[in-house]
C-alpha cells in the first residue's frame, strides 16, 4: 500500500499565553510541534503499512524550519518526506493549502489511501481535509476513530455528537482521523538516527508541483483575515454569602428570577 | 483565456464532464466542448487523466460579479427527520443577517421523507425553503449530499451560506465550497454585516480560544460559513407562518455514492447531548469519588438537563468521556451551567465559557471558575447540593420551561 499523510508544523497552542496588559499573544518561547492528531495519522498509516505492506509518505507545506516537524515523524518510522516550501505559497487559506497539497500528491503519483488528521490547534477548522479530497476526487470520511482495510475497501467508524458510524468506502479514500484512532508511537533511538542521517527531506517549491500560480499562497485564498483580537472580558458576577443553606436558597432564588429554573 | 480543451488530445472519456458542477461540458462527436455555463472554477482540470483540459493566463481573467448573489441561506440538518437545534439557531442569526441585507432568508431541506419539516423551518423565519428528497439521501453521506448542495447553490447563487459547524456541516461545507470554488470559514461564533460594504464578517476563535480573527471573502461568493452550535439565539417559533416550497429534482448517479453506511452505533449507556441541553449540572474532580456523581445527576434531573464532566473525573474514570465539556470534550452553551467542583482549567473554560448564566460551586475561593461565573459560591459541595435539591424539590419545578 502507498499511503500518503499530510502533517503541519503547529505552535503548542496550549503555551499560547496572553499579555495581561496588552492583551495581545505572547509567542516568545512558544515551541513548535507536529499537530497532534497528525501524529495519530502518522501512527494509523504506520499501521497499515505494518498489515499490509508497502511504504508511508508524509507531505508538510510550511516554512524551511517545518523540516524539524518531519524529522520528527520520519524517525517514527516514515518513508518519505517531502516539504512544500516557498515564499509564494505564504498567506494560504485552507482551500490554497488543499490545492497545494493536492498537486504535491498528484506529483507524488500512484497512492491508496489519505490519512489526515482532524484538524490542526493553531486553527481548528478541521477543512483541509475534505477540500483536499475533492481536489483529488476520492471518497472521504471524517471524524475517524477506528480503521480496517480489506478487499480493497476502507471500512473506518465515524464519531457523530450521538454515537458511531461504520462506513465503508473502496479504496483509493481520504480519512481524516481524530486522537480516539490510536496512540502515537514514540521515535526510537535507531529511528531518530536514520531520519537524521539516511532519510533525505525532498523541499519542493511551487514550481516542483506544478502549481498553478494564481491558486496558491495569499493570492489563491478566498479567505482573508480582517482583524485579529482579544476575546473581550465578561462582566463580573457576584459571589454570594452566607451558610451554605442561606446561599443554596438565595442561589435557587436569583435563578428562578432569571426565568431559569 | 481561462480554462481550455485541447481537442488534439482529448479521448472523449468523459470524466470531466461528471466532474463539471455547472454541466458546463458537452459532447461534441468525441470530443469534450466547453457551453456558455463555463465559470473557470477549474474543477474538471483535476478529472482529466490526459491533461487536455489547460488553464491559460496566470489568474482569473474573469472577475465575478458579486451584485449577481443575493439572500442568505441556511443548510437545514436533519437526523432521522428531526431538526436539530442548530439550524433553528442559524435562522434566528439569519434572519438578523436578511434585515440588514434586505434581502430574504432561505433554507435547504436534505433528506428522505423530511418534507414536513418545511413547516418548522417556515415557522422559524425561513421565507423559502428548498427541498431535495431522495431514497439515495435518507442518511447524511458527503457524495450524494454536497452534489445536491452544489447544484441548488449554482443555481439560485445565495450570498450567504450557513452550515452548523456539526461533524455533518464540517464534512459537508468544505467538499461543497471547494466545488463551487469559494471561501468557507470554520467554526464562526460571531456574524455581521459590514455596513459600508455589505460583506460578512464571519469571527471565529483561533490558537485555542486565546485569539479571535475576523474573515472576509471579498472576492467569491457565496460567502459560506460553519457556525459552532449553542453560540447564536434560537429563532422564536411563529405558529402558523408560512412560506415559498421550491421541490428540487434530484439526480443521482453512482458516481456520487461513493460511501456507504453500514451501521450506526448510538451512543453507549444513556444519550448525552450537551451540545443541545438547556441545563448542564457537570461534576469535577472536587467531588472527590464516582459515588457523589448522583448528586449531580440528582440535581441535573430535577432541572431537566445533563450531567457534564472535567477532564479531571473522566481521566479519573468517574464518568463516561461522553459527558466530558471542554477543548478536548465538547463546547457546550446551556441557559444553565453549574460547575461543581470544578476549579476551572482553562480548557474547560474554553467549551463552557459561552454558557448564558455560570454557577460555580467550589470550597477553593481562588478557583479560576469563580472568576467566569455569574453567581459564585464557595463552600464545600457536599454541602450545598442537597440544599439545592430540596429546595427545588420543594418548589416543585420538575424542568425548566420551554425556552
Amino acid at each position: 500500500m502507498r499511503i500518503i499523510v499530510p502533517v503541519k508544523q503547529v505552535p503548542n497552542t496550549t503555551d499560547v499565553r496572553i499579555d495581561p496588559k496588552t492583551g495581545t499573544l505572547i509567542r516568545e518561547g512558544v515551541e513548535s510541534i507536529v499537530n497532534p492528531e497528525d501524529l495519530n495519522a502518522v501512527e494509523e498509516g504506520l499501521k497499515l503499512r505494518e498489515a499490509h505492506g508497502g511504504e508511508v509518505i508524509v507531505v508538510s507545506m510550511g516554512p524551511p524550519q517545518a523540516e524539524e516537524a518531519l524529522r520528527e515523524v520520519l524517525a517514527m518510522g516514515v518513508d518519505e518526506a517531502y516539504l512544500l516550501t516557498d515564499k509564494a505559497l505564504a498567506g494560504a487559506d485552507t482551500l490554497a493549502t488543499a490545492y497545494s497539497l493536492s498537486r504535491a500528491i498528484r506529483s507524488i503519483g500512484e497512492f491508496d489511501v489519505v490519512i489526515c488528521g482532524r484538524q490542526a490547534i493553531d486553527g481548528d477548522t478541521a477543512q483541509v481535509g475534505p477540500q483536499l479530497a475533492e481536489f483529488l476526487k476520492l471518497p472521504q470520511i471524517t471524524y475517524v476513530s477506528k480503521v480496517d482495510i480489506e478487499d480493497g475497501n476502507v471500512l473506518a467508524e465515524r464519531l457523530l455528537e450521538d454515537g458511531t458510524e461504520v462506513v465503508r468506502a473502496k479504496l483509493p479514500a481520504l480519512l481524516t482521523v481524530t486522537k480516539e484512532v490510536n496512540r502515537p508511537r514514540y521515535p526510537t533511538m535507531g529511528g531518530i538516527r536514520a531520519a537524521h542521517r539516511e532519510k533525505e527531506i525532498h523541499s519542493w517549491g511551487a514550481e516542483d508541483f506544478k502549481a498553478e500560480p494564481w491558486r496558491i499562497g495569499l493570492d489563491g485564498s478566498p479567505t482573508w483575515v480582517k482583524k485579529t483580537f482579544s476575546p473581550p472580558p465578561k462582566a463580573p458576577g457576584q459571589a454570594l454569602k452566607g451558610t451554605p443553606k442561606e446561599m443554596g436558597q438565595e442561589l435557587v432564588r436569583r435563578l428562578t428570577e432569571k426565568n431559569l429554573i | 483565456m481561462g480554462v481550455v480543451i485541447v481537442a488534439e488530445k482529448c479521448t472523449g472519456c468523459k470524466l470531466c464532464i461528471a466532474s463539471c458542477p455547472y454541466a458546463a461540458i458537452d459532447m461534441v462527436g468525441n470530443v469534450a466542448v466547453l457551453n456558455e455555463k463555463c465559470t473557470d472554477c477549474c474543477a474538471c482540470l483535476e478529472s482529466c487523466n490526459v491533461e487536455a483540459i489547460i488553464f491559460e493566463g496566470t489568474r482569473r481573467e474573469r472577475e465575478i460579479d458579486l451584485s449577481q448573489f443575493a439572500d442568505v441561506w441556511v443548510v437545514a440538518e436533519q437526523r432521522e427527520a428531526k431538526l436539530m437545534r442548530v439550524t433553528k439557531e442559524l435562522l434566528g442569526k439569519g434572519r438578523e443577517l436578511v434585515e440588514a441585507k434586505g434581502e430574504r432568508l432561505c433554507s435547504v431541506l436534505i433528506g428522505s421523507g423530511v418534507g414536513h419539516l418545511a413547516k418548522e423551518l417556515f415557522e422559524h423565519g425561513a421565507d423559502v425553503v428548498h427541498v431535495a428528497e431522495a431514497e439515495e439521501l435518507s442518511s447524511y453521506r458527503t457524495g450524494p449530499y454536497s452534489k445536491v448542495l452544489s447544484e441548488l447553490i449554482i443555481e439560485h447563487r445565495p450570498d450567504v451560506v450557513l452550515f452548523g459547524a456539526t461533524t455533518i456541516g464540517r464534512d459537508l461545507a468544505p467538499r461543497v465550497a471547494n466545488r463551487i470554488q469559494t471561501g468557507l470559514t470554520a467554526d464562526c461564533t460571531g456574524l455581521e454585516i459590514e455596513a459600508d460594504t455589505g460583506a460578512l464578517l464571519q469571527t471565529r476563535p483561533a490558537f485555542g480560544g486565546n485569539i479571535m480573527a475576523t474573515i472576509v471573502c471579498p472576492r467569491s461568493r457565496p460567502q459560506m460559513s460553519t457556525v459552532r452550535p449553542g453560540v447564536m439565539a434560537m429563532a422564536e417559533r411563529q405558529a402558523g407562518r408560512r412560506g415559498e416550497l421550491v421541490q428540487k429534482e434530484v439526480k443521482l448517479r453512482r458516481a456520487d455514492l461513493t460511501t456507504e453506511i453500514v451501521k450506526v452505533i448510538k451512543g453507549e449507556k444513556r444519550h448525552v447531548n450537551l451540545e443541545e441541553a438547556k441545563v448542564i449540572v457537570s461534576g469535577g474532580r472536587g467531588l472527590g469519588g464516582p459515588e457523589n456523581f448522583k448528586l449531580v445527576e440528582e440535581l441535573a434531573s430535577l432541572l431537566g438537563g445533563e450531567v457534564g464532566a472535567s477532564r479531571a473525573s473522566v481521566d479519573s474514570g468517574w464518568i463516561d468521556s461522553s459527558h466530558q465539556v471542554g477543548q478536548t470534550g465538547k463546547t457546550v452553551r446551556p441557559r444553565l451551567y453549574i460547575a461543581c467542583g470544578i476549579s476551572g482549567a482553562i480548557q474547560h473554560l474554553a467549551g463552557m465559557e459561552c454558557s448564558e448564566t455560570i454557577v460555580s460551586i467550589n470550597k477553593d475561593a481562588d478557583a479560576p471558575i469563580h472568576k467566569i461565573a455569574d453567581f459564585s459560591i464557595v463552600a464545600d459541595l457536599h454541602k450545598v447540593l442537597p440544599v439545592l435539591i430540596e429546595e427545588l424539590k420543594g418548589v416543585g419545578k420538575g424542568s425548566p420551561s420551554e425556552g
